[in-house]
């Protein structure tokens, strides 16, 4: 870890997932982000007298597949609870959450750390619960509250305090990122508030095994502010002990701008949340059946998928990282090899070529999801097999990626139409070959007198000559061959 | 003035034409008008009920099961557009942009809604002595209080100022100030009736329930309010029987149980001579009289108090001056909610929100909140075994009849304690139902009460609408 030795980090983590659900927890009303304030609301979300919820079932079975994913074991009963706090965003005076029955058990999640090896991070809990709206501070006098994000289902993963540096805290957030998101229950956008951490960080020294006091961090919003404000707790909590002091239990707030965290309210003051369960809701039940066929139907686990790609195409433990880190770019590279047929394994590494350079760096550049990508892994297919079969030079097809991402077309009526076909008639590249020596003497005196780096000027030459199309290895064979 | 007559003489009249829903309307609202100094009602809506009323004219034959029925809801019962406040200070102002399930209901068999009644606050009561509104009066003697919660209900249903009347029950609040004003009280099982919009006091013992002048008519109401509805997740998929056609005035073989915890020494002589001649009746009609026991039964004010003021402790968090209803200002957000909250709730709406947050606290949940959920299991259970044994349970309603204003306005204990036979059955989930049993020796009304099994309505009133008729 980083902090200075002597001492080691305890950190277990709290993360909130948005589930990706139509509509809200306990009512009818659309989950939709960024519509304008208080537009999707009603009665049962604006908490109004004599409204009553309603259990979302789709929250159950998020939070089940959620459970399934990372062996949790599901309880076929369990309960929901009210949580009772005064907030004017928490429009009943309580959120809806879940206590001591909760929904899922145990399990784990396994991140890989940076030198290769992998840890197993324990879960306590995953639980469903509503959120809370949105308090707005800063629009002229007083406070302004959204409702529309009231009665959002969540799901809270709480983590045993397995996790022993701000950077293992990191990769432990981005690994439940990757997990939710190739379930599809959520979107694991950190800065819309879709996905959020709050850690609860303590030290002890080193080769004890007593928990010291623990703070609660919240509020950091991006897996960077993770690293960086558990870093801050764990330096600030050191220091205080070498210099003699105590730390408090409290709750602090992460600002990202001033790099520091700040006491939110101490924990001895803190609300006693006086949890009771919800007596509007009858008690949640996951039948064995219905599990059991939830589980046949999760998708496969990133981290198993990310090594079968090592496995199965022979890919570098990077590529198989880059290509299996959101689950539609690995789909999308497997539709690609899968295209290339009897090709596929060969080829793995230029198809993960392609994708990890070219498609995601337009799908970045663009801010799309991968699946509104204009070329379809089976144009992408179509043209690694020209490059393999010769009929375009690699250089070539840049060229052809570029005319199949604003076109839309095939990439063999982008190489017909553009006349892109490679050259590889000896004679006629033959011709240009002498044309470039016989204009260029300078040159091919240095060459001559032993230096054979002028090649590549060349080579240069003659594909600036046919405008790239000439087969590269015949320009190089003829060269070498009416040089010397 | 209205003429007092029961639902199915009101649906023949209006359908065949022979009188017209706008007149019978119009009596009713001449009644309310003569009857103010009982201050049964909170809102009345003159104009829109005589719209309605001649809406249920022009459809004449095909009008609905409640058509010239003229009814009240308790204030707690959400109307759209209407002010819907449990008579607290902390709602003034406040319009409810919905309606009820039950108040749709009622609305679609024909029933005309004429207004709200006025309750004890949040239905935190047995007097109607803690409404914001002021007291309402029984219609027997202006001294003394209808009951409560459901006060308003009671005497406007007893003074004939509406032929039924909706109410909550969640602790005995409609059996008893049916009791106290010598009308019928039902409290349906748990489930039966859809609580949404009706705004909640205590969530897992609520319902809402009729008060009528006859059992068949409150078996009318039941039959337009019960069922399963979508918006409550508590309310039961359980068929709903005709219970009008359950009414057989036969009881031969009818298996009925007399608790002995009940029936002892400490039982007002009035209330149990009137009782047990009841219970010759059924006797002598072919009846199976039997006495079961509950032994449980001397813990369930205590079990009520806690977990009735447990949940009211967060159901009314809600009321916090941030979103709706009144709010009181201050320099600070605590100041605004604790400003707020003070002066917005009476005592004794604050009273059980105190009690209820102490039962909830870390510490104290063990001690009190769990322990009365373990003893409502074994109230359950006793009922269970019980009702393995009989059909149905007679008890008295009320330990006493109507008392007197103010008699015991500053001893919360004493009040809580005129719950003592009817809060078990909401605890158990139970149905209940209370009849008129004569009255005692100042010519007050008793109140019977018929316990069920769950979902059968159909025995209690059954043996109900037999006792009504020797």
């Amino acid at each position: 870890m980083t902090a200075p030795s002597g001492f080691e980090a305890v950190i277990g983590l709290e993360v909130h997932a948005q589930l990706r659900t139509a509509s809200k927890a306990f009512c009818g009303c659309s989950t939709r982000f960024g519509d304008e304030p208080n537009t999707n609301v009603c009665p049962v979300c604006l908490g109004l007298p004599g409204a009553l919820p309603v259990l979302n079932r789709g929250v159950v079975e998020s939070a089940v597949r959620m459970g399934l994913a990372v062996g949790s074991s599901i309880a076929p009963t369990s309960i929901f609870a009210r949580k009772n706090y005064f907030y004017p965003d928490l429009p009943k005076g309580y959120q809806i959450s879940q206590y001591d029955e909760p929904i899922c058990r145990g399990g784990t999640v396994e991140i890989d750390l940076d030198g290769g090896a992998r840890r197993q991070v324990r879960l306590t809990r995953i639980h469903m619960e509503e959120d809370a709206g949105k308090s707005i501070h800063d629009a002229g006098d007083g406070t302004l509250v959204d409702v529309n994000r009231s009665g959002v289902p969540l799901i809270e993963i709480v983590s045993e305090p397995d996790v022993r540096s701000p950077r293992e805290a990191a990769l432990y957030v981005q690994k439940i990122r990757q997990i939710v998101t190739y379930l599809g229950i959520c979107d694991g956008n950190m800065e819309e508030g879709s996905l959020r951490c709050d850690a609860n960080v303590s030290v002890r020294p080193a080769g004890t095994a007593a928990l010291g006091t623990k703070t609660e961090v919240k509020n950091m919003n991006s897996f960077r502010n993770v690293e960086r404000a558990i870093e801050f707790e764990l330096n600030r909590q050191i220091a205080l002990l070498r210099s003699g002091g105590t730390v408090l239990q409290e709750t602090l707030l992460w600002d990202a701008e001033s790099n520091t965290a700040h006491p939110m309210r101490s924990k001895e003051e803190a609300d006693d949340y006086r949890y009771f369960p919800e007596p509007d809701l009858v008690p949640v039940t996951a039948a064995e059946a219905w599990v059991a066929q939830l589980r046949s139907e999760l998708p496969e686990h990133p981290t198993l998928r990310r090594d079968r790609f090592e496995k199965t195409y022979g890919l570098p433990r990077y590529d198989a990282d880059v290509l299996t880190a959101e689950r539609g770019t690995a789909d999308y590279f497997e539709s690609v090899v899968r295209e290339l047929g009897a090709l596929g394994a060969d080829s793995a590494k230029a198809a993960s070529n392609w994708v990890m350079t070219d498609v995601l760096r337009v799908v970045g550049e663009r801010r799309i999801d991968i699946a509104e990508f204009s070329v379809p892994p089976s144009s992408l297919a179509g043209m690694i097999r020209l490059i393999g079969n010769g009929t375009i030079s690699g250089k070539i097809a840049k060229e052809v990626f570029s005319a199949m991402l604003e076109t839309g077309e095939r990439p063999e009526r982008i190489i017909d139409e553009r006349g892109l076909l490679q050259l590889s008639d000896e004679t006629a590249i033959g011709k240009v070959v002498d044309d470039v020596i016989a204009r260029n003497p300078g040159p091919l005196a240095t060459y001559r007198s032993g230096n054979a780096q002028l090649l590549g000027f060349f080579v240069g030459e003659v594909m600036k000559q046919t405008k790239g199309k000439a087969n590269p290895q015949v320009v190089n064979a003829l060269l070498k061959q009416r040089l010397t | 003035m209205a003429v007092i007559r029961d639902i199915h003489t009101h649906r023949s009249l209006v359908r065949s034409g022979t009188a017209s829903c706008e007149t019978i309307t119009r009596g009713f609202l001449d009644s309310i008008r003569e009857h103010e100094s009982l201050n049964a009602f909170r809102a009345l809506f003159p104009e829109e009920s005589l719209g309605r009323a001649r809406a249920i004219d022009a459809k004449r034959s095909t009008a609905g099961a409640l058509a010239g029925v003229v009814l009240a809801t308790k204030d707690n019962i959400c109307r759209k557009g209407k002010p819907t406040g449990c008579c607290s200070k902390i709602l003034e102002g406040y319009v409810s942009p919905y309606d009820a399930t039950v108040v749709r209901r009622l609305e679609e068999a024909d029933a005309v809604l004429v207004g709200t009644t006025n309750m004890d606050e949040f239905a935190m009561g047995s007097s109607t002595e803690n409404s914001a509104y002021g007291t309402t009066r029984h219609p027997l003697d202006a001294q003394r209080v209808p009951g409560g919660s459901s006060g308003g209900s009671a005497a406007a249903v007893a003074a004939g100022l509406v032929t039924a009347a909706l109410g909550s029950d969640t602790g005995g609040s409609i059996r008893q100030p049916a009791s106290f004003c010598g009308v019928v009280g039902l409290k349906p099982t748990y489930g039966r009736v859809s609580r949404y919009g009706l705004v909640a006091f205590a969530s897992s013992l609520d319902q809402i329930g009729p008060l009528t002048r006859t059992v068949r008519d409150a078996a009318e109401i039941l039959q337009v309010i019960a069922g399963h509805d979508p918006s409550d997740a508590t309310s039961s998929r359980e068929a709903v029987p005709a219970y009008v056609d359950a009414l057989t005035r036969d009881v031969k073989g009818l298996r009925v149980g007399l608790p002995k915890e009940y029936f002892t020494t400490a039982l007002d002589k009035g209330i149990a001579d009137a009782i047990m001649s009841r219970v010759e009746f059924l006797r002598a009609r072919g009846a199976v009289v039997r006495d079961v026991s509950l032994p449980h039964a001397e813990y369930s004010v205590a079990t009520y108090y806690v977990i009735s003021t447990a949940e009211a402790s967060s159901n009314l968090a809600r009321f916090d001056g941030a979103r709706y209803g009144r709010r009181s200002d201050g320099t600070t957000l605590a100041e605004m909610y604790t400003r707020s909250r003070s002066e917005g709730f009476g005592n004794e709406v604050k009273r059980r929100i105190m009690l209820g947050t102490y039962v909830l606290s870390a510490g104290y949940y063990d001690a009190y909140y769990r322990k009365a959920q373990k003893m409502r299991r074994l109230i359950v259970n006793d009922f269970e075994n019980a009702f393995r044994e009989v059909d149905c349970i007679l008890t008295p309603t009320t330990p006493t009849t109507a008392f007197a204003v103010g008699e015991k306005a500053g001893d919360p204990l004493t009040m809580y304690l005129s719950d003592v036979f009817t809060v078990s059955a909401n605890l158990a989930g139970i149905p209940g139902l209370s009849i008129p049993c004569g009255k005692d020796a100042k010519g007050l009304p008793i109140g019977l009460q018929i316990l069920g099994k769950r979902f059968d309505e159909s025995t209690i009133l059954r043996t109900g609408d037999f006792l009504e008729s020797v």
